[in-house]
């Protein structure tokens, strides 16, 4: 006769601590937190277009003025190759695995980062001496709410890129450092994806 | 000294603003009531430090305290923090009945000083009291629950208390130095912009509220991937607890719930710090904005407070019922509902401030609708309850309470989720007395049911349930006193946060309501009392099976106090409901055929960091002691990449064979200790086995 043990409610099983996987523990932990980043930007960006009225320019620069698309357009090109390039950095650890080949191109990353970075705090620099301060109006108080925060974001991922290129430096890739580059990467792309939100919402839609 | 030295260390802090001295200066009442508080928190910490001095408590409280991961730890830590918390909440919540007793044509409080005493109390009430309570049980509850070790990242787990504390500790130092904000809990602009309270108040709000709001966001991270990844094999999603489910929900909503009041914050500390314009009068700012964006937040919070509630209501009365959880996947559907339609809401609580008749109506539409999933939630508690065996323990008469109150505060709901009649009740006190009938046995008596029903898990040993039933009669009969009055004094018209009025017709009901902040602090002494003999007499109603309730779920098959690892080894789960299968069949108590070495996270500073720190960031920026802030932030984020850098150093793992040995020990004290039945339940003679009585119907 076949007799079918069911266990009763719960079992007490020993080895079984499973050490399950902690990169993919820590990366679901980082999408959460990227949901929530995501949030704060979705807010920003309505109360960016909230603010695209006459009464929030109030009577101060309204974005047809002030946006030029040969500047955008640069910082675009820098942030979009250096999406590219971190994407090569993460095909050589998982293809080629030559620690200098994946130092290089986090290497061209973190460049083409410091170059976005440098472009925004000239245009910001030519916008302020032209009295397009956000204290002017509401529409460039949003301005300067929407993407400086951005910029404090790229600035982020730039010394997290500088300490992954120390440990990398330092400890060779290890598990643990792949798993941050994991993270960084993800978070790379993301501020990519919202700078293309930015670069069509507030510059083409501002100059269109 | 010059003044500019001054200004460049102290920023704007000056004699005057020192709130302790402010009687000297003006005596009145008013004044004696003010300093008289900033003394109560002066002296509260000075006799703290001076017991932990005396007991020798600084080491232990350090070592097992502050630089623990142990989430168990830290959620002890948040409930402390909340009850200290609720003392003061409440206790301005009575001044606030006092004043209103007294308020026909005067009262004895200036308005200013009574307009800080509703923002305090809705500020502290919603972010440092419920909050950290629910926080804290999450902490303690959930990890065990699902048969985990500890929370997916313990580290940051200290540092979202660490934030928590450090925006409690900032609410706190403004009662010494300096005002608060007089612009309610919600902080609207304009009227919160420097050209209408240039002073610090609203500065004050604005960082408590975003060290803490960032603290609950990390929190909520935690947990979802602590529930997503962290169940013992065998815990199917539908096999979760509805405590965990709730908390689930609760964590999903603090992730995309809490961006938008630090976006709202933030921008409005551009305004007052930078001269922005995001909500100002002037120059293009739009205040309509801040209403959105407060509300996007502030509406799913209310159900961040009432859900990790509604489910210790569901363990409660399930396990009190001696029944399993009726329509448990419908209550999982509901709260998931709840969770869902949270978001689509908001704009009910401005109703009135100018938008379509149609947008109303369809706000309106969703806000009835979610009374729908909330009332499935009050049969299934109801069904559960049907033909049980049912027991009326403290937590069971908070929880009937609740189910009676909160329905008649739901009634109310619907009604002012009526356009038309809103514009006729909004801003009275009618509201006001909506949302305490919904807060105060909604989340409030949840949480009290919550702490009495876990207590003997983490401390070992029962509350006393004579002052505890003291306590529930004087919380029911206060909050009745207290709120029922004010839905009649709001039809009437009396507008909510005046501090004085001239209708006397309005003046009966709120003695009436006076009375009934008396029975809100005898509710609170008597909570105090209870603590104190539970705590005398613990050698008497020790907890040393770990189940004093015959209760259903996983917490309750490890030992009481838990060890820090939790369970000897990872359970495998078969069932909903596992111990009270496992009971039924006779097997609750199981020796693991063999045990590992269990390694858990090792100690980290920092919590102490962030909470100490991010104090000092607060203070600075309130102030304009730039320096403060900005050494502040950089100690806080040199930590946090050195810790990234470093990683955990010092690791603990715990032999197999002192589990071994703990574990069998504990074996032999459950079978030697005599089962009892329900009858016995709240007898010196429970010490936590219970003996086979409700659980045989599990099994089949």
């Amino acid at each position: 006769m076949n007799i079918v043990v069911r266990p009763h409610g719960l079992t007490w099983v020993a080895g079984h601590d499973h050490d399950h996987d902690r990169v993919a523990t820590t990366l679901s932990g980082f999408w959460l937190f990227m949901m929530s980043d995501l949030i704060i930007f979705g807010l920003m960006f309505a109360t960016y277009v909230t603010m695209l009225t006459p009464e929030s320019f109030a009577g101060g620069p309204t974005p047809k003025e002030l946006f030029e698309l040969p500047g955008a357009a640069m910082e675009t090109a820098a942030l979009l190759t250096s999406t590219f390039t971190f994407g090569m950095a993460s095909l050589a650890i998982k293809y080629d695995r030559r620690l200098s080949k994946v130092m290089l191109w986090l290497l061209v990353t973190l460049a083409l980062g410091v170059v976005f970075l440098a472009l925004e705090a000239r245009e910001f620099t030519y916008m302020l001496a032209e009295g397009a301060v956000p204290q002017r109006s509401g529409f460039l108080s949003a301005f300067f709410g929407l993407v400086p925060l951005h910029g404090a974001h790229v600035t982020a991922g730039v010394i997290w890129l500088v300490m992954m290129l120390i440990q990398l430096n330092r400890t060779g890739l290890t598990g643990p450092a792949s798993s941050r580059i994991a993270r960084l990467a993800l978070f790379w792309h993301f501020l990519d994806l919202i700078w293309v939100g930015i670069f069509s919402v507030v510059y083409l839609g501002g100059i269109a | 000294m010059s003044h500019g030295f001054w200004s460049l260390v102290f920023g704007r802090v000056d004699v005057e603003s020192l709130d302790f001295l402010k009687a000297f200066f003006h005596p009145g009442l008013n004044d004696i009531i003010l300093s008289g508080a900033a003394w109560v928190v002066i002296f509260g910490a000075a006799v703290a430090a001076a017991l932990l001095t005396r007991f020798r408590l600084w080491g232990p409280m350090w070592s097992k305290w502050l630089i623990s991961v142990d989430h168990k730890r830290i959620g002890v830590m948040y409930i402390v923090l909340a009850l200290i918390m609720l003392v003061r909440g409440a206790l301005e919540g009575v001044v606030m009945r006092a004043q209103q007793s007294d308020g026909l044509h005067g009262g004895f409080l200036s308005a200013d000083h009574f307009a800080q005493l509703f923002s305090t109390h809705g500020t502290i009430m919603i972010f440092f009291m419920a909050m950290p309570f629910l926080t804290g049980l999450i902490n303690i509850v959930v990890p065990l629950q699902i048969g985990a070790r500890d929370v997916s990242f313990p580290m940051l787990n200290s540092l979202s208390l660490g934030l928590t504390v450090s925006g409690a500790m900032l609410v706190m130092i403004s009662l010494v130095i300096g005002d608060f904000s007089t612009g309610g809990w919600s902080a609207y602009p304009p009227y919160t912009e420097p050209n209408f309270q240039p002073g610090v108040g609203p500065d004050y709000w604005i960082w408590a509220v975003t060290l803490a709001g960032l603290g609950s966001t990390l929190t909520g991270i935690n947990f979802v991937v602590t529930i997503f990844r962290e169940r013992a094999p065998g815990m199917s999603f539908l096999r979760m607890p509805i405590f965990t489910w709730n908390a689930l929900c609760t964590s999903l909503l603090l992730v995309f719930a809490m961006p938008p009041l630090t976006v709202a914050a933030l921008m409005l500390a551009a305004d007052r710090y930078l001269g922005f314009h995001f909500f100002t009068n002037a120059l293009g700012g739009n205040m309509m904005n801040y209403a959105n964006l407060f509300w996007q937040f502030g509406h799913p919070e209310v159900y961040i407070l009432v859900l990790p509630s509604f489910g210790i209501y569901g363990e409660v009365i399930s396990t009190y019922s001696g029944k399993r959880l009726y329509g448990y996947v419908t209550l999982v559907i509901a709260t998931m509902a709840i969770g869902f339609l949270s978001f689509g809401v908001w704009l009910h609580h401005f109703f009135t401030m100018g938008q379509d008749a149609d947008v109303n109506a369809i706000f309106g539409i969703a806000t009835m609708v979610i009374g729908i999933p909330t009332g499935v939630k009050v049969y299934d508690w109801m069904a559960t309850m049907f033909r049980g065996r049912i027991r009326f323990s403290v937590p069971m008469v908070y929880a009937l309470a609740f189910m009676v109150l909160f329905v008649l505060g739901g009634l109310t709901g619907i009604l002012l989720a009526n356009p038309p009649v809103d514009f006729q009740v909004h801003n009275t006190l009618f509201l006001v007395a909506h949302f305490h009938n919904m807060l105060i046995p909604g989340t409030l008596f949840g949480l009290f049911a919550g702490y009495t029903y876990w207590f003997p898990k983490v401390f070992g040993f029962r509350l006393n349930d004579r002052w505890g039933y003291i306590a529930a009669f004087n919380w029911i009969v206060g909050f009745v006193l207290s709120f029922m009055p004010l839905y009649v004094v709001g039809l009437m018209g009396m507008t909510r946060r005046a501090v004085s009025y001239t209708n006397p017709a309005f003046e009966p009901w709120l003695h009436v309501a006076g009375v009934g902040a008396i029975f809100i602090t005898a509710a609170l002494v008597s909570m105090c009392v209870q603590l104190y003999v539970s705590i005398r007499d613990r050698e008497l109603t020790r907890d040393i099976g770990g189940d004093p309730w015959d209760a259903r779920t996983l917490e309750w098959a490890t030992p009481s106090p838990v060890p820090a690892y939790n369970f000897p080894v990872i359970p495998h789960i078969h069932a909903l409901d596992a111990f009270a299968v496992a009971k039924g069949a006779g097997l609750g108590y199981q020796e693991p055929v063999s045990y590992s070495d269990i390694h858990l996270p090792g100690d980290t500073y920092i919590g102490v960091i962030t909470a100490v720190f991010g104090t000092a960031l607060g203070v600075g920026l309130v102030w304009y002691m730039w320096w403060l802030a900005w050494l502040a932030f950089a100690v806080i984020a040199v930590s946090l990449i050195a810790r990234a850098v470093l990683g955990d150093r010092h690791p603990v793992t715990i032999p197999a064979a002192e589990i071994k040995r703990k574990y069998r020990a504990w074996l032999e004290v459950v079978r030697a200790t005599a089962p009892v039945t329900r009858a016995l339940e709240w007898d010196y003679r429970n010490h936590g086995v219970a003996a086979a009585e409700y659980t045989k119907e599990a099994a089949e």
